[in-house]
């Protein structure tokens, strides 16, 4: 097929606002695209387990241990969705890991941040996964079947991730003074790496243009961003906890809440790989993943020998 | 020689954008044929609009008999669905 061909029954079939399909033509440019993003969302569940991971020896209660766990296990799950995504494109799982382990993909940058306090996992139940959730909801619409599919799923599965957070500063917040400041702590620390998890200002995003042509990305950075202040203010609120934000106020007239300055500059810092933990996260995972080596040749010995 | 030929499984998307979903199975020599079969036995009501076919022999499937040891323990975990945590009144779209 030639391109023309491609170019247009693909065009077709997203002017109709129908989805691609593996088998489907599909520019390059789209396929490339979407394997630097599916394996970049992919490679964040996985990270994204090791600041929560810190935490389960450690779990207040029996309950809050249980809970901790079943989250955890749902983000390695979620990954292991994702890579089998961008598989669908052409790219191994071999390939996904080399090219985060050589630093050519990249991980959500709210990762490089560590869990110092329980309430921290409190903060990134509510805050990181309420903003993820806010991206991924409006992702299950994305243009690329088996992607929209896997959001739909996980969308599903998230919803107590954010509520168990929710508790646990609730909690935090009925309880003694320390108790409180712990919460109040967390809540400063990650409100601003949270509204940077939606990527620069729409002014200054670089992968946008073919992606919302593309219709991969279905509402911009900004537009994201504004949804999940809007709604977790109130959620602040109600439970007595301020946001780290002096300029936050509400504009009657855009009906939305204005907000300060985000600092870039410490954005492009932690990206850059000076975050608190950008070396500890990935020196873990690839000791983690060259000691499971020995697993991966033992059940390929196995099943060599009882194919014989 | 007489054959039925082989048994294939045939999973239909039925509709745009949805997962393919086991629809039934076909009898059929290769994969060209079993695809036919599928399209002419599965969806002549306007029923797809993508088929898979797999041979049957390469789907391993649990043992029924192990159903209560896979699924059960799932059930005590009622932590992994959202009605099971308290809302604060007044919270909103949480």
């Amino acid at each position: 097929m030639n391109t023309t061909e491609t170019k247009s029954s693909f065009q077709d079939k997203l002017d109709q606002d129908l989805c691609i399909e593996p088998k489907d033509t599909m520019p390059d440019e789209y396929r490339k695209h979407l394997i630097r993003q599916i394996s970049q969302h992919a490679h964040s569940e996985v990270i994204g387990m090791q600041p929560e991971g810190n935490w389960i020896t450690r779990a207040p209660s029996l309950r809050a241990k249980q809970i901790l766990l079943a989250k955890i296990q749902d983000e390695g799950g979620h990954g292991l969705y994702l890579y089998s995504t961008a598989e669908t494109l052409g790219i191994s799982r071999e390939e996904m890991i080399e090219q985060l382990h050589t630093g050519k993909a990249k991980y959500s940058n709210i990762f490089n941040y560590p869990a110092l306090t329980w309430a921290d996992i409190g903060a990134i139940g509510w805050l990181v996964d309420g903003a993820a959730i806010v991206n991924q909801v409006s992702l299950q619409k994305t243009s690329y079947g088996p992607y929209a599919r896997a959001m739909v799923r996980i969308c599903k599965e998230e919803s107590f991730h954010q509520r168990q957070g929710y508790e646990i500063m609730t909690n935090m917040m009925k309880g003694t003074k320390e108790q409180q400041e712990m919460a109040q702590d967390a809540m400063n620390r990650w409100w601003w790496p949270s509204l940077m998890m939606f990527g620069p200002h729409d002014s200054d995003s670089p992968h946008s243009g073919n992606a919302f042509v593309w219709k991969i990305k279905r509402k911009s950075n900004d537009e994201l961003r504004q949804r999940f202040i809007d709604k977790t203010v109130q959620q602040a609120e109600t439970i007595g906890l301020t946001i780290p934000d002096s300029d936050l106020k509400w504009n009657e007239t855009k009906n939305c809440y204005d907000h300060g300055e985000i600092n870039w500059e410490e954005f492009r810092r932690v990206v850059n790989g000076n975050g608190p933990c950008n070396k500890q996260r990935m020196t873990h995972h690839i000791k983690v993943h060259n000691e499971g080596a020995w697993v991966r040749e033992a059940a390929a010995a196995y099943a060599k020998a009882n194919a014989k | 020689m007489d054959t039925q030929l082989d048994l294939w499984e045939v999973f239909i998307q039925k509709k745009d954008g949805s997962e393919h979903a086991h629809a039934g199975s076909v009898h059929a020599s290769d994969s060209k044929m079993a695809l036919q079969n599928a399209r002419d036995i599965y969806t002549r009501r306007n029923e797809g609009t993508s088929i898979w076919v797999v041979p049957s022999n390469y789907i391993t499937a649990s043992n029924p008999e192990d159903a209560q040891m896979l699924f059960d323990p799932s059930t005590e975990k009622v932590y992994r669905h959202p009605t099971f945590y308290v809302v604060p009144a007044g919270a909103k779209q949480i």
